[in-house]
C-alpha cells in the first residue's frame, strides 16, 4: 500500500467531479482525483445527449433548478476559458397536436418560474422557416434561445488539465474500495493501491455514489440507472435540423428529440429505460426502433439509415428522486453528491461553485490561490483552420500533414498530443475522445489499425497491449505466424 | 503554398488510379501526377496477398501486390509522378484545382488539366446495419483486419464469427484459419451469397466453415471484449425468428457487410451523385457532371474484380487525357441508361452521341439471382444488344456492349429477362 496524505479526496472524474476539483485549485489546498476507469471522463458525462440546458423545464424551487439556471450563463466564459467547443444554438418545442399545443402556456410558465424568462411563443410559420424539416402538421411552439450544444468530452478534460495544471492529482484506474473514519469524521480513503489520508471527501461517483456512501453508512438512496440510447447520424445525412428539436413532455417522459452536436452530426434519442444493472450498456432493438418512431413525429424525413453510430449512456437517477448535495453533522469532511442525472453536464460548473461555497461555509478555511492559471488551450484541430494557419502548423511540426484518420481530418500532430497531453490518453477510446480520430463514418475502420501503432509506439508498449479502454479490452490478440 | 501543375492529376494511387494515370500518359497527357494518401502505391491491393487478381486481364492469377506492381512498373516507365503520403481535401471541379497536404510538401496546390477521381471505397460499419448490444473491443471491418493481418502482422483474435458473405469476409475467413484461429461461421442475411462463388468454394467450402445463409446477429456481447453474439435465422421479411436465436461464443466480429464509394471529395466539389450507387454519375467516358472531373474504379460504383476495374479506369484516364489536350470530342446528344427488369443499377448512367462511331460497355449489378436469362439492351425500340447468361447473381457484375451508332432513341433500357 503506498501512502498519501492530502486536504480533499474527490472520488470520479466524470464532469461533476472534474469541475469541483476544478474550483478547488482555485485555492491553496491540496486535491486528489480518484478514478476508478482508465481515463477521466466519466461514465455518464461521456455518452449523454451533449446538450447545456437551460433549466426551463426543471423543477421549480430545487437544487437541481439553482444549479441548472445558473450554470447555463457560466457557460460562455468557460468555453472561451478553457477553449471547449459550444455553440447556443437554441432549442424549439414544437408542438405537433392540439393537446400539445394548450400545454404550451403551462411550459412557459414553469419556465418563467424557473426564472429562464427568455422563452417564447413562434407560430407555426416562424418555427417551420426556422426548421424546413419540421413536421408540418406543426401547430405552434416555444423557442429556447439558450439551450446550447457543447462537446461534452473536451469540456471534461478542460477542467480536469486545468485542474491538473493548477496542482490536482489525478489517480486514474485507482477503484475506492473503503473509507476510514475516526470520531464522527473521515480520516482515509482507501483505493486498490494508495491510502490517502484527507480532511474531507466528496462523492462525484455519480452511477456508483450509492456504493460509495454504502462505506460510510450514509446510502440511505439507491441508484436505479435509466439508459438512454442514441443514434449518432452522418455528417451528411439528407435531414438536417439546426436547433435542438425537443418533443413536448408528457407525464411519462420528457421524449426523444433531435439536434445537430457541435462536430455536425445529428444526434436523435435518447430511450429511458430504468434497469437495475450500472454496467449493461448494450443498445437494443426495441429502444433504437422507439427512438425513430418517436422522433418522426418531430422530424418526418430524419434518415437512421445515415446512422454511424449507435450508443447508450446511463443516467445516474436515484430513489428517493431528486439531486441531493448532503453533509452530516455526525461524519465531518464528508460530501454526498447524489442523483446527478441527465442536467449533470450542464450543472457541473455550477456545481463546483457550489460544492467550493458550501465547505467554506462548513468551515473549511480555503484561501484563494493568487497564481491561478484560468486559461487552459486545447489541442489545435487542423482541419478547422485557415489554409495560411495550415501551412504554419505543418511548418512547425510536419506530422500536422499526416492525415490519420480521414473521416475526421485529424492528423498525427494532434493524435501525438492526445497521448503526450498532462492525463494524456492511454487507449483507443481516450484518443477518440480527445481529438476524434474514429469518430467519423468509417468508425475507424482506416485509422484503427494506425492509432494501435501509434499508440504502442508512443507508450512503449506492443500492440498486443493497446486497450480499447478499460483493462481486459485489448483490441488484438497476437502475432501471425 | 507549394504549387504544382499537371495535365492529368489522379486522386488514389491505387488499382484505378495507375490504371488511369498509364492510360492518361499513353494517350498524350505529358505530365501525369497520382496524390496519393498511403505512403506507396498500390490501395486495398497491398493487404491483399491472396491469389485471384488478373484472371480476365492477365490471363494469370497474380496476388495483389503482384497484380498493382505491374502498374506500377508501367507507370515509373511512361514517367507518371507521384506524391504521397498527401491527402487531399478539396477539389475545386471548375477550377481545375486540388489542395492536399503532406508533411513533405505542406499544403499543395496543384493546376491540372483535368481530375481523375480513384480515391476508392470503404466498407460498411457494424452502426451502420445498426447491430443492438454492447461496444466491446473485438469489433473489425473484415478490410480493417486484413490490413492488420497483412500489412502490420497482427491478428485481431482467435474465434470469429463473420457477418456478411461479401469477397472480403470470405476472404478473411480463409486467411484467420490459415493464421490458427476458429472461423467458427460465416452469417449471411440474404438467401445468396453476397460475394463470388469461387471465393465461397476456396475459402470456405475448403476448409469448411459453416456458410449460415438467412442468418443475421441479433446482438453483440460482452463487456470489454466480445464474448459471443446471438445469431437467428431471419423470415421471408428478413426480420430475425426470435425463438431460434443461439448464442455463439467468439472474441471477435468481423463484418463485411457491403462496401460504400469514398465520395467526400466529390459531393464537397458539388458534383452529381447517383443515388443507388453512391458514386458521380459518369458517361462511357468516365466524365462526371463537372467535365473537367473523371472518375473510375469503386469511387464510382463497387467492382467485383479489379480487372474491371483496371478496364474502366483505363477509359477514364484515356477521356482525362484527351479532354486536358482539348481533343475529347463534343456530344451531339445525351441517351440515358434506364433500368429494366432485374438490374439495380447502370454504370455509365448516360452515354454521350459523338461524331466518333464507339463501342460503349454498361456495367451492372442485378437485384435478385436469376437463371437462364437473357442480358438485353433497348433503345429507340429496337433491340441493340442481347445475350444469353446461364445464371446472374448479385455478387457478380455483367454488362452489356452497345455502338454508340445503335442509338437513335433518347434511353437506352437494360434488363435481364427470363429466357423463353
Amino acid at each position: 500500500m503506498h501512502m498519501r496524505k492530502t486536504d480533499v479526496v474527490v472520488i470520479g472524474a466524470g464532469a461533476v467531479g472534474c469541475a469541483v476539483a476544478r474550483e478547488l485549485s482555485k485555492y491553496k489546498v491540496s486535491v486528489i482525483v480518484a478514478e476508478k476507469n482508465e481515463d477521466i471522463g466519466g461514465d455518464a458525462s461521456k455518452s449523454n445527449s451533449a446538450i447545456i440546458h437551460t433549466g426551463y423545464d426543471a423543477s421549480p424551487d430545487t437544487l437541481e433548478s439553482q444549479l441548472v439556471v445558473a450554470a447555463n450563463p457560466m457557460y460562455d466564459k468557460i468555453a472561451s476559458d478553457l477553449d471547449v467547443p459550444f455553440r447556443r444554438i437554441g432549442a424549439i418545442l414544437p408542438a405537433i397536436t392540439q393537446e400539445q399545443y394548450e400545454k404550451l402556456p403551462a411550459i412557459r410558465e414553469k419556465a418563467f418560474r424557473n426564472r429562464v424568462y427568455d422563452v417564447e411563443y413562434r407560430s407555426r410559420e416562424q418555427l417551420l422557416e426556422m426548421e424546413p424539416n419540421l413536421n408540418p402538421d406543426v401547430l405552434g411552439g416555444l423557442y429556447i434561445p439558450r439551450e446550447s450544444i457543447i462537446d461534452p468530452f473536451i469540456l471534461v478534460q478542460a477542467y480536469a488539465e486545468n485542474a491538473c495544471e493548477n496542482g490536482v492529482e489525478f489517480l486514474l484506474s485507482e477503484k475506492v474500495t473503503g473509507i476510514r473514519t475516526e470520531n464522527g469524521a473521515v480520516t482515509t480513503v482507501v483505493t486498490e493501491n494508495e491510502e490517502i489520508a484527507c480532511k474531507w471527501i466528496i462523492n462525484c461517483a455519480g452511477l456508483y455514489c450509492d456504493d460509495i456512501a454504502a462505506m460510510v453508512g450514509k446510502d440511505e438512496y439507491k441508484v436505479v440507472p435509466r439508459k438512454g440510447q442514441f443514434f449518432i447520424l452522418d455528417k451528411n445525412t439528407s435531414c438536417k435540423v439546426q436547433h435542438i428539436v425537443l418533443p413536448i413532455p408528457t407525464k411519462v417522459t420528457k421524449g426523444k428529440l433531435m439536434c445537430p452536436t457541435i462536430h455536425g452530426n445529428m444526434l436523435v434519442g435518447p430511450t429511458a429505460e430504468d434497469q437495475p444493472s450500472k454496467t449493461d450498456k448494450s443498445t437494443t432493438q426495441e429502444g433504437l426502433q422507439s427512438i425513430v418512431r418517436d422522433v418522426r413525429n418531430l422530424v418526418p424525413n430524419v434518415n437512421v439509415r445515415d446512422t454511424i453510430t449507435q450508443y447508450s449512456g446511463l443516467r445516474p437517477n436515484r430513489v428517493p428522486e431528486g439531486l441531493h448535495f448532503d453533509v452530516y453533522d455526525d461524519l465531518k469532511g464528508y460530501i454526498n453528491l447524489s442523483g446527478v442525472r441527465s442536467t449533470g453536464l450542464t450543472l457541473s460548473a455550477a456545481m463546483g461553485k457550489y460544492v467550493v461555497q458550501q465547505m467554506l461555509a462548513l468551515g473549511a478555511g480555503f484561501e484563494p490561490k493568487q497564481d491561478y492559471i484560468a486559461r487552459r488551450r486545447g489541442i489545435i484541430r487542423f482541419h478547422e483552420q485557415t489554409p495560411e494557419i495550415q501551412e504554419q502548423l505543418i511548418r512547425s511540426d510536419p506530422r500536422y500533414g499526416n492525415v490519420i484518420c480521414r473521416c475526421e481530418t485529424i492528423t498525427e500532430a494532434e493524435i501525438l498530443q492526445a497521448i503526450h497531453r498532462p492525463l494524456g490518453a492511454r487507449s483507443m477510446d481516450a484518443v477518440k475522445r480527445r481529438v476524434r480520430a474514429g469518430m467519423g463514418r468509417c468508425q475507424a475502420g482506416f485509422c484503427g489499425p494506425k492509432v494501435i501503432e501509434i499508440l504502442a509506439r508512443e507508450l512503449g508498449c506492443s500492440p498486443e497491449e493497446i486497450t480499447k479502454n478499460e483493462p481486459g479490452s485489448n483490441m488484438v490478440t497476437g502475432r501471425t505466424r | 503554398m507549394y504549387e504544382l501543375s499537371c495535365d492529368v492529376a489522379v486522386i488514389g494511387g491505387g488499382p484505378a488510379g495507375l490504371a488511369a494515370a498509364i492510360s492518361a500518359r499513353e494517350n498524350g497527357a505529358e505530365n501525369v501526377l497520382i496524390i496519393e494518401r498511403d505512403n506507396a502505391l498500390g490501395g486495398i491491393l497491398q493487404q491483399c496477398i491472396h491469389p485471384g487478381f488478373g484472371l480476365t486481364r492477365f490471363h494469370e492469377e497474380l496476388t495483389g501486390p503482384e497484380y498493382f506492381g505491374r502498374f506500377v512498373a508501367r507507370a515509373k516507365e511512361l514517367g507518371v509522378r507521384s506524391m504521397l503520403s498527401s491527402m487531399v481535401l478539396e477539389v475545386n471541379p471548375e477550377a481545375k484545382q486540388i489542395l492536399a497536404t503532406s508533411s513533405e510538401y505542406g499544403l499543395t496546390r496543384v493546376q491540372a488539366g483535368s481530375i481523375v477521381l480513384s480515391m476508392g471505397c470503404r466498407e460498411k460499419t457494424r452502426a451502420s446495419i445498426m447491430v443492438p448490444g454492447t461496444r466491446p473491443a473485438g469489433l473489425y471491418t473484415a478490410g480493417a483486419a486484413q490490413r492488420l493481418v497483412n500489412r502490420q502482422n497482427i491478428m485481431v483474435g482467435k474465434r470469429i464469427v463473420i457477418l456478411g458473405s461479401g469477397d472480403i469476409g470470405m476472404i478473411m475467413a480463409r486467411r484467420m484459419t490459415l493464421e490458427g484461429a476458429k472461423v467458427v461461421m460465416v452469417v449471411e442475411l440474404m438467401d445468396y451469397l453476397a460475394g463470388l462463388t469461387r471465393n465461397r468454394v476456396q475459402c470456405l467450402d475448403d476448409f469448411g466453415i459453416p456458410l449460415k445463409l438467412s442468418h443475421t446477429i441479433t446482438r453483440i456481447e460482452g463487456d470489454r471484449r466480445v464474448t459471443g453474439v446471438y445469431v437467428a435465422p431471419v423470415d421471408e421479411n428478413k426480420k430475425p425468428i426470435a425463438e431460434k436465436e443461439e448464442f455463439v461464443a467468439c472474441d471477435t466480429v468481423l463484418f463485411s457487410v457491403g462496401l460504400m464509394p469514398e465520395n467526400e471529395l466529390t459531393r464537397k466539389g458539388g458534383i452529381e451523385i447517383n443515388r443507388i450507387t453512391n458514386g458521380p454519375c459518369v458517361d462511357q467516358h468516365m466524365q462526371t457532371s463537372a467535365p473537367a472531373v473523371f472518375a473510375c474504379g469503386n469511387v464510382v460504383h463497387v467492382n467485383d474484380l479489379v480487372d474491371n476495374v483496371s478496364r474502366e479506369s483505363e477509359k477514364a484516364g484515356r477521356a482525362a487525357a484527351l479532354y486536358a489536350l482539348g481533343k475529347l470530342p463534343k456530344a451531339n446528344r445525351t441517351v440515358t441508361c434506364m433500368t429494366g427488369n432485374n438490374v439495380r443499377y447502370l454504370c455509365p448512367q448516360c452515354i454521350h452521341v459523338t461524331d466518333e462511331a464507339e463501342t460503349a460497355e454498361i456495367y451492372f449489378r442485378v437485384l435478385a439471382p436469376q437463371e437462364h436469362v437473357r442480358l438485353r439492351a433497348c433503345c429507340g425500340g429496337k433491340v441493340v444488344y442481347e445475350h444469353a447468361e446461364f445464371r446472374v447473381n448479385p455478387g457478380e457484375m455483367n454488362h452489356v456492349t452497345v455502338k454508340t451508332a445503335d442509338l437513335t432513341g433518347e434511353e437506352l433500357t437494360v434488363e435481364v429477362i427470363k429466357e423463353d
